[in-house]
């Protein structure tokens, strides 16, 4: 191992015009640059989709309230839904991946830098569009002005006779632009951890992040290529008089449902395995031991990446498909539980004889543990079709995947957030706020997330502005809104935490949790090309084997 | 989760106890039609198999927290470094894969029951359309067409008369459900799915479009009445009737055919053929107005009459705009079409 931790000097000192550093973040290519813009764009849109969020809960706080219209609430929860998958989620996963991928591989850029740079300002062109359409929506018939036919689009509602204007055409080319962008991080991803390791890291000595963000955009290749098409049939359908989703002129509902869903589901993998990544990096630094059954994980998540592709149909349990097919996509949904019920298993197996330290990283990491392994559990029941006849488009599937995107993506986020700040700025979030946010958070969350199953189970329909006293989801609802709040209050907390901390944080130094992976061998944030000299690696855990010559852990490999 | 079992444990009694009154609960856990209640033993099952899992993975969570935390005892040394052991990685392999066969076997077992379920001969056969924001009823063999509240007769599980539905769309999806009777099906455009239902207990069964359909998705209630063999009888003779001619209202019969109400709504015996709207020849027999938006008063139905959106938002009838003489002359008609 000889890691070169000699910074190489940044040549620009602080004092430039501001429009000189704005000029550089705008046309830089390095990947640590784009990572935080991804990060800070993401924020930007976690933000405004969380108000939409919040609108939403105003609305359905007691039985026929009449906060909103129904016009508004649409567009509220199509907004929201669609916000939240496309510009936050997708975009703060890439950041990042952007930044962490070549830093953990030993590699001093993205493979395509010019590529990754245009693939992020496509990304931030679509979610633009969609925020336009709220001026220029309307078009010629003062019809809605922003996209409210559901984040599904199910046809025909999309179709110019149910959604005359523009602002389904503002959705459809919103989410093709940044479609294209995610294909192109994709690619560029996927070239990245193929040809440029550094020399002595082949695959089997990869860290899992970079393996589980390599099947990530393996399945984003695959995934959004078939929403991009259904985008442009649905372009067709609108301007050029096709009838491929028309059902007027005898177009399918069905097969927007198919091209939607096979995108649609992959798509929960490609938004969680990123969380796994950070999961499988965090939680084995904290409680102080390797990975328990790394060769296990990375075959688990090959696994989850093949079998996700064959489960999109169980989304539509409900639209008459025949006792086959039930039974099919059944058994293939059911199946995704058994390799995640493994990586469940082998976390826990590194936290087993561990040391464990409950830094706030580590909180995030044990509050992910126990909310996703709730998310399986009831996604195993959704997955029983005939239960889903009546679980499906309720408020139990609503909270079950605020489960999965909150309770284990967002957590997962956050714990990266607390571990990586350092490195990305040179400071450590502060301690006391980040305990003050997991708590807060965690007890908003559980507030909104539990109880919103049970007006599911009590045959509360998603999607719907108000609904009829009497049938006992009134008290579920207020409780339901309370906790949202709760939420919104630690994320204040969060952005005070970010902010306040990037001036008056401790002083990180290169590797404040003495962890084991590339990243933490260079300066706290790297310089520019990264490495000085690219490092040799003779293990999983460079940085071990540098701090244990006695034990390092090539002998066990 | 477990507080879930219980709360829904509870909720399940209290909906039995409650099955004296008239109108369900939209509760899934009380089922009262056989689809339903083979949907519920399912989901006992799935409940009691995921809470067992839940059980154990959380205790062995709870258990590694406590007892490998970091104590100061220990501090800058560190523990054992294990890469993994292939015996329990295999066991935790082997028995999920297990459990995921278990589960399947049994859920394949009801798929089957409820889909494949042979149709017998003295079943009812019911076409149901979707439109936004409402529900169409047909009954082929009797010839009845009617809207949002759906009548059906009691099915005595000695001699069995379950209710087939055909579920089809006029626009946009839906998705017929009502949790006490059975699970839910869409209703999707150039498309014929079906579903059955058997309630053995005559009462008003309540649920709602549960597939997105557009601005008033929220206001497109269901009621289901299921009548008892005598009264379902007197419906249907009801409901074949030609449509009443009262000379008391000619006036507002002739607001009724001379405004646009007739382009969409059907009366049996006027001049009114249109299919976009509810067929109206026996409107006073149903309860609510607008699918379930608001109780059929006078009141209501006058309201409904000079403005729709008061009531129900974005629905797709119009204003017509009329004067209040002739609001009350049509309101007064269309009250005497028992």
């Amino acid at each position: 191992m000889s890691t070169n931790a000699i910074a190489i000097e940044n040549l620009k000192s602080g004092a430039q015009p501001w429009t000189a550093t704005l000029h550089e973040w705008v046309t830089t290519v390095d990947h640590k640059r784009i990572g935080i813009l991804y990060i800070l764009y993401a924020l930007c849109y976690l933000v405004v989709a969380g108000l939409e969020a919040l609108i939403i809960r105003v609305q359905l706080v007691h039985a026929h309230n009449s906060f909103v219209s129904p016009q508004v609430f649409n567009r509220m929860f199509t907004m929201h839904g669609t916000t939240m998958i496309f510009f936050v989620a997708m975009p703060i996963l890439f950041g990042f991946a952007n930044y962490l991928v070549p830093l953990m591989i030993g590699a001093r850029d993205m493979a395509f830098p010019r590529l990754n740079a245009f693939s992020f300002w496509l990304t931030a062109l679509g979610g633009l569009l969609l925020y336009f359409s709220f001026l220029g929506g309307n078009g010629l018939y003062g019809a809605g002005n922003a996209p409210d036919a559901g984040w599904w689009a199910y046809a025909p509602l999309a179709a110019k006779a149910f959604s005359p204007g523009h602002s389904s055409d503002y959705w459809t080319i919103a989410l093709l632009v940044s479609g294209f962008g995610s294909i192109g991080t994709a690619i560029n991803i996927l070239a990245t951890v193929l040809c440029m390791r550094c020399p002595g890291m082949h695959l089997g000595r990869m860290p899992l992040l970079v393996w589980l963000n390599l099947v990530m955009s393996g399945m984003v290749l695959i995934a959004v290529t078939p929403l991009s098409a259904a985008q442009l049939m649905l372009l067709v359908d609108r301007y050029l008089g096709g009838h491929f989703f028309d059902t007027q002129a005898g177009g399918s509902a069905t097969l927007w449902m198919h091209f939607f869903w096979i995108f649609g589901h992959p798509e929960v993998y490609i938004l969680i395995l990123p969380a796994f990544a950070f999961m499988s990096e965090i939680i084995p630094v904290f409680s102080r031991k390797p990975i328990f059954g790394y060769p296990v994980m990375v075959g688990a998540t090959v696994f989850i990446g093949f079998v996700s592709m064959s489960v999109w149909a169980h989304h539509m349990f409900t639209i008459g498909m025949n006792s086959y097919a039930n039974s099919f996509f059944t058994i293939t949904s059911m199946a995704v539980g058994i390799p995640t019920g493994i990586k469940i298993f082998n976390w826990l197996g590194t936290m087993w004889g561990g040391r464990i330290q409950f830094k706030t990283p580590m909180l995030f990491c044990l509050g992910f543990l126990f909310q996703f392994l709730i998310a399986g559990l009831t996604g195993i029941m959704l997955a029983s079709s005939p239960f889903d006849w009546q679980l499906g488009n309720s408020y139990f599937v609503v909270a079950h995947f605020h489960y999965v995107i909150v309770g284990g993506i967002l957590f997962a986020l956050f714990a990266a957030f607390y571990y990586w700040y350092p490195k990305f700025t040179g400071r450590l979030l502060s301690e006391r706020l980040g305990k003050l946010h997991f708590w807060l958070f965690v007890i908003g969350f559980h507030v909104t997330f539990d109880v919103m199953h049970i007006p599911g189970i009590l045959g509360m329909p998603r999607r719907i502005y108000t609904y009829e006293p009497g049938r006992g989801w009134e008290g579920m609802n207020l409780i339901v809104t309370v906790g949202a709040f709760i939420q919104a209050l630690a994320i204040l907390v969060f952005v005070w935490n970010l902010v306040v901390s990037y001036w008056k944080g401790v002083k990180a130094g290169n590797d404040p949790w003495d962890a084991w992976t590339l990243e933490w061998s260079v300066s706290s944030p790297p310089p520019t090309y990264n490495f000085a000299s690219i490092p040799t690696v003779a293990s999983r855990r460079p940085l071990w084997d540098m701090k244990h010559p006695e034990d390092p852990d090539y002998r066990y490999e | 989760m477990k507080i879930y079992r219980l709360l829904a444990a509870s909720l399940c009694l209290s909906a039995i106890d409650g099955a004296a009154q008239q109108v369900s609960s939209t509760n899934i856990f009380a089922p009262a039609s056989t689809p339903a209640r083979t949907i519920f033993g399912l989901s006992v099952f799935v409940l009691v198999l995921t809470a067992a899992i839940f059980c154990v993975v959380f205790t062995l969570l709870v258990y590694s927290v406590v007892k490998f935390r970091d104590r100061s005892a220990d501090a800058g040394r560190e523990p054992a470094q294990i890469y993994g052991s292939t015996q329990i990685e295999l066991a935790w392999t082997i028995i999920p894969v297990l459990i995921v066969v278990v589960l399947f076997m049994a859920t394949a077992r009801v798929i089957h029951a409820i889909q494949d379920a042979p149709k017998p001969p003295a079943a009812l056969d019911v076409t149901v359309i979707g439109h936004q924001f409402w529900w169409e009823f047909r009954y082929p063999k009797l010839g009845i067409i009617t809207a949002n509240e759906l009548h059906i007769p009691v099915s005595d599980p000695a001699h069995p008369t379950p209710t087939f539905l055909k579920l089809m769309s006029a626009d946009t999806d839906h998705s017929f459900w009502v949790p006490e009777l059975g699970g839910k099906t869409d209703l999707i455009p150039n498309r014929v799915n079906e579903m059955w239902i058997d309630p053995p207990r005559a009462g008003i069964y309540l649920g709602q479009c549960a597939q997105y359909c557009g601005t008033q998705h929220a206001k497109m209630l269901l009621r289901v009445s299921v009548d008892s063999r005598a009264d379902f009888a007197a419906w249907v003779r009801a409901q074949q009737q030609p449509a009443v001619q009262d000379t008391k209202v000619t006036a507002g019969r002739r607001v009724f055919e001379t405004t646009s109400c007739i382009n969409c709504h059907t009366v049996s015996g006027t001049a009114a053929n249109g299919r976009f709207g509810p067929d109206l020849a026996h409107f006073m027999n149903r309860s609510t107005l607008a699918s379930g938006a608001a109780e059929n008063t006078i009141a209501n139905l006058r309201l409904w009459l000079k403005n729709p959106d008061a009531i129900k938002p974005g629905s797709l009838m119009p204003a017509m705009q009329l004067s209040d003489a002739d609001l009350d002359a049509l309101t007064a008609y269309l009250e005497t079409l028992r």
